[in-house]
């Protein structure tokens, strides 16, 4: 059994995230935009990119694929999914998660390494860590301000803020949330790139806890 | 009968708008103090349906399921028939 790595035409993480699986010691596989069965998998990444050219909005158009019926079957069956920068936005279009990903504060696009708080360690992506725990993680986005409209607070309390920027807020988010997961923790959005923290030489291996985290639990 | 169909996507008020804060602040660059700046997105399309209340109930759909998020924008759609005899 392996973990999916999700395709869409404009997708461009998804040969970082199949190495980083890989490095985590697990078995990943490429699935085309059209696949609408996914019961071969353990679990589900949605990669980074620039879907259908963020036509219309960041991840609009991929939210209605045969694909994402698979990965609302998967969710059901309590598989963990991690949608990463482009697949977070995905994850807020199709609503898995509370909120959205939109066009940053101020509207260029950030690519720089950050500090991020993890603010719970009950997701299988983030177990790996301590809580309250800095990590070290590069974004890049141009959409990547956390909107909700339900209260922080209450997601605060759910457990559902997982990452949140420390020191600086790059992109306007409220309180600088920039990973957001569903109720139960298996369903995990981020902006920042895992993938390109899983090996020291590209500055920080931080990003392989969250495969490594998601390979322990299937 | 053919319907022209055109679609208006705007943020909803009170969203912050950075397209719209970065132009207001180039006009004012260019000398032209202008304040309350929105922008808005407009899709035109043709459709064919029986009558208007009908096409009209898919373009809402449209709206819902795709063309906009409820979360953020509102939109508001005109229908009009399209003129055969031109």
């Amino acid at each position: 059994m392996a973990i999916g790595i999700i395709r869409f035409p404009g997708s461009n993480c998804d040969r970082d995230v199949y190495k980083a699986i890989e490095l985590a010691g697990g078995e990943a596989e490429y699935i085309w935009w059209n696949n609408e069965d996914l019961t071969n998998y353990d679990g589900i990444v949605i990669p980074g990119g620039f879907s259908y050219g963020d036509y219309l909005r960041a991840g609009a158009i991929a939210s209605n694929t045969p694909v994402i019926n698979g990965v609302k079957a998967l969710v059901k069956e309590e598989k963990p999914v991690l949608g990463i920068c482009n697949g977070a936005q995905i994850l807020g279009e199709i609503g898995l998660v509370p909120g959205l990903f939109i066009t940053n504060e101020v509207p260029k696009f950030n690519c720089e390494w950050v500090d991020l708080k993890v603010s719970t360690n009950r997701t299988p992506f983030t177990k790996n860590f301590d809580k309250n725990q800095t990590i070290k993680v590069p974004i890049a986005h141009g959409e990547g301000r956390f909107y909700s409209q339900e209260d922080i607070d209450t997601l605060k309390d759910q457990e559902q803020i997982v990452l949140q920027f420390e020191g600086k807020n790059p992109n306007g988010s409220i309180e600088g949330v920039t990973a957001i997961c569903d109720e139960s923790g298996l369903v995990c959005a981020m902006m920042p790139h895992p993938e390109r923290a899983s090996e020291k030489i590209l500055g920080s291996n931080d990003g392989l806890e969250f495969f490594k985290g998601m390979l322990d639990i299937i | 009968m053919m319907y022209n169909v055109k679609v208006d996507v705007s943020l909803k008020e009170g969203m912050l708008n950075p397209e719209a804060s970065t132009i207001e602040r180039s006009l004012a660059l260019l000398g032209y103090e202008v304040k309350e700046t929105k922008t808005s997105e407009t899709i035109t399309f043709e459709m064919e349906d029986e009558n208007e209340n009908s096409a009209r109930e898919k373009v809402d759909d449209m709206c819902q399921k795709l063309l906009c998020n409820p979360i953020i924008h509102n939109y508001e759609i005109t229908i009009e028939e399209v003129d055969c005899k031109n």
